[in-house]
């Protein structure tokens, strides 16, 4: 069965070990997510990405998974939601 | 008096007319309202102001509604007190304490931003609001929707204790609780706002809810008498309120209405296990790392804040600093405001308090300065926070001997300690 075709906003946030890493590249190739690049700030010991992702909702929870089991912070372009 | 030119980003400038988004469809930067303030000067002015009411509703004009307020009435203007006590302990002339503790109708300072969106919410045509929260601002949601009479959704993580959710379920929301892990629900929160056509008052209502906070900042500066203070230390979660409150003194400055210079310095306080924002102030960096919060400052644990660079900036352009707060220090800082004062508030006034005195020890806040401590939320909410640290003193049986006992007992005790 094909799950259905979403769209996320998120932002991600790379530590130091993981600037010189492919990732976004990954992303793309591995899990069939389109990609659109809104802003970004990558120094050489940190980083983050504001994005837009497309895809199969199965893909896109897939990606993110793996995105977080690889060490980069996803969250929301809101950042936090849940406010205390 | 056409007050508004809609919605500007915050990063690349780009405008948008007024309407429910809160982020820029280009660069993914925050928007937030822009004003006409060639229109309201002159316009906007003490006596304008002083003939509103007694609530943070004199400074609609500096709010970014057109219609009538449709809740929250009362909310604001609370008091601003003079801290005598608090002062001499802290070893400095003019302290003040802005004392939202006492804010209706939920007791925080929540209430200001809350009430803002929620008529906004109502101008748009909206019929439900929404949030995400495990604290103050799920309370003041609920209280304002029932006030409205719209419907409301407060999303929660289903591992919050029932305690936590008592004083926004009396309310009568929808509460739904979900299962995952914070981050699970916190995306999961976004694309619920996405979705739904939802006024999500922290979502896509950003823009006018955090309006809602400059009015704490319009209160300082008219009940010091039109005058700006030396310092405010401000607690920050998301990091909005700093900058809002930074953005109201700018305002009155702009408008004409503040007397003599604006000098205030603006200070970021926070929860040492919690506190990106402060840790980036020290290393003056802008770059944000985000923390996993460990603090008992439960309303101040955002851990990749929003408005952390915003937050960051603002002291900076002000000449302020920031300071941690130990959970120890946070108990002591609660604890010294009440026995000085007579105030309790929640731990984020404790975070407040504790860092003030930091601050001030470090020579940061000269003692001969005027500060003012914000204090946003009341401690009657959280009082699990106190408890082991805190007991009654005498117990006795019920006979007038034995309270003579234990009054001599408590006098030759109190001698010692004198000694």
């Amino acid at each position: 069965m094909v799950s259905p075709m979403t769209r996320m906003r998120v932002r991600l946030t790379f530590p130091a070990h993981l600037i010189q890493e492919p990732i976004v590249y990954r992303l793309v190739k591995d899990f069939d997510i389109v990609i659109n690049i809104r802003r970004a700030d990558v120094k050489a010991d940190y980083g983050w990405i504001a994005l837009e992702l497309d895809g199969e909702e199965a893909a896109l929870a897939r990606g993110i998974r793996w995105l977080k089991e690889t060490g980069v912070q996803v969250d929301p372009i809101e950042h936090d939601v849940v406010i205390p | 008096m056409e007050k508004l030119n809609g919605l500007r980003c915050r990063e690349c400038g780009r405008r948008y007319p007024a309407a429910p988004v809160h982020v820029c469809e280009f660069c993914f930067g925050p928007v937030e309202v822009d004003y006409r303030y060639d229109a309201l000067r002159g316009v906007v002015t003490r006596e304008s102001i002083a003939a509103g009411p007694k609530s943070m509703w004199r400074y609609k004009d500096l709010l970014p509604i057109e219609g009538d307020v449709a809740v929250g009435h009362h909310v604001g203007f609370t008091p601003l007190v003079r801290a005598h006590n608090l002062a001499d302990e802290l070893g400095c002339r003019e302290v003040w304490i802005k004392n939202d503790s006492v804010c209706h109708p939920s007791w925080s300072f929540k209430d200001r931003v809350v009430s803002v969106a929620v008529t906004k919410a109502r101008e748009f045509g909206f019929d439900t609001v929404a949030c995400a929260s495990t604290g103050n601002l799920a309370n003041s949601v609920a209280a304002h929707a029932a006030e409205g009479r719209l419907k409301s959704y407060i999303f929660i993580p289903a591992d919050l204790e029932q305690g936590k959710v008592l004083a926004t379920l009396v309310y009568n929301p929808t509460l739904v609780a979900v299962h995952g892990t914070y981050d699970e629900v916190n995306r999961l929160c976004s694309e619920i706002a996405d979705k739904y056509r939802w006024a999500f008052v922290n979502v896509n209502f950003r823009p006018y809810y955090s309006e809602g906070s400059k009015t704490y900042g319009y209160e300082i500066v008219e009940q010091l008498g039109w005058k700006a203070p030396g310092h405010i230390v401000v607690p920050c979660a998301g990091g909005s309120l700093i900058t809002k409150i930074w953005k109201a003194i700018k305002e009155l400055g702009q408008l004409g209405l503040v007397d003599g210079p604006i000098a205030t310095r603006m200070h970021a306080a926070q929860a040492l296990g919690c506190g990106p924002i402060v840790t980036m102030i020290k290393k003056d960096t802008d770059v944000l790392v985000p923390v996993k919060p460990s603090t008992i400052a439960k309303s101040l644990a955002i851990g990749n804040p929003a408005d952390g660079y915003y937050a960051y900036r603002t002291t900076k352009e002000s000449g302020g600093f920031g300071e941690h707060a130990t959970d120890e220090e946070i108990i002591e800082g609660m604890l010294l405001l009440a026995r000085t004062e007579g105030i309790f508030t929640e731990t984020a006034g404790g975070v407040t308090v504790a860092a003030t005195k930091k601050l001030i020890e470090t020579g940061v806040i000269p003692r001969d300065e005027s500060v003012v401590i914000c204090v946003t939320g009341n401690g009657l909410k959280t009082p699990d926070a106190l408890v082991d640290r805190l007991e009654a003193h005498v117990k006795i049986k019920p006979s007038l001997s034995a309270f003579d006992q234990a009054l001599a007992d408590l006098k030759s005790q109190t001698a010692q300690e004198g000694r």
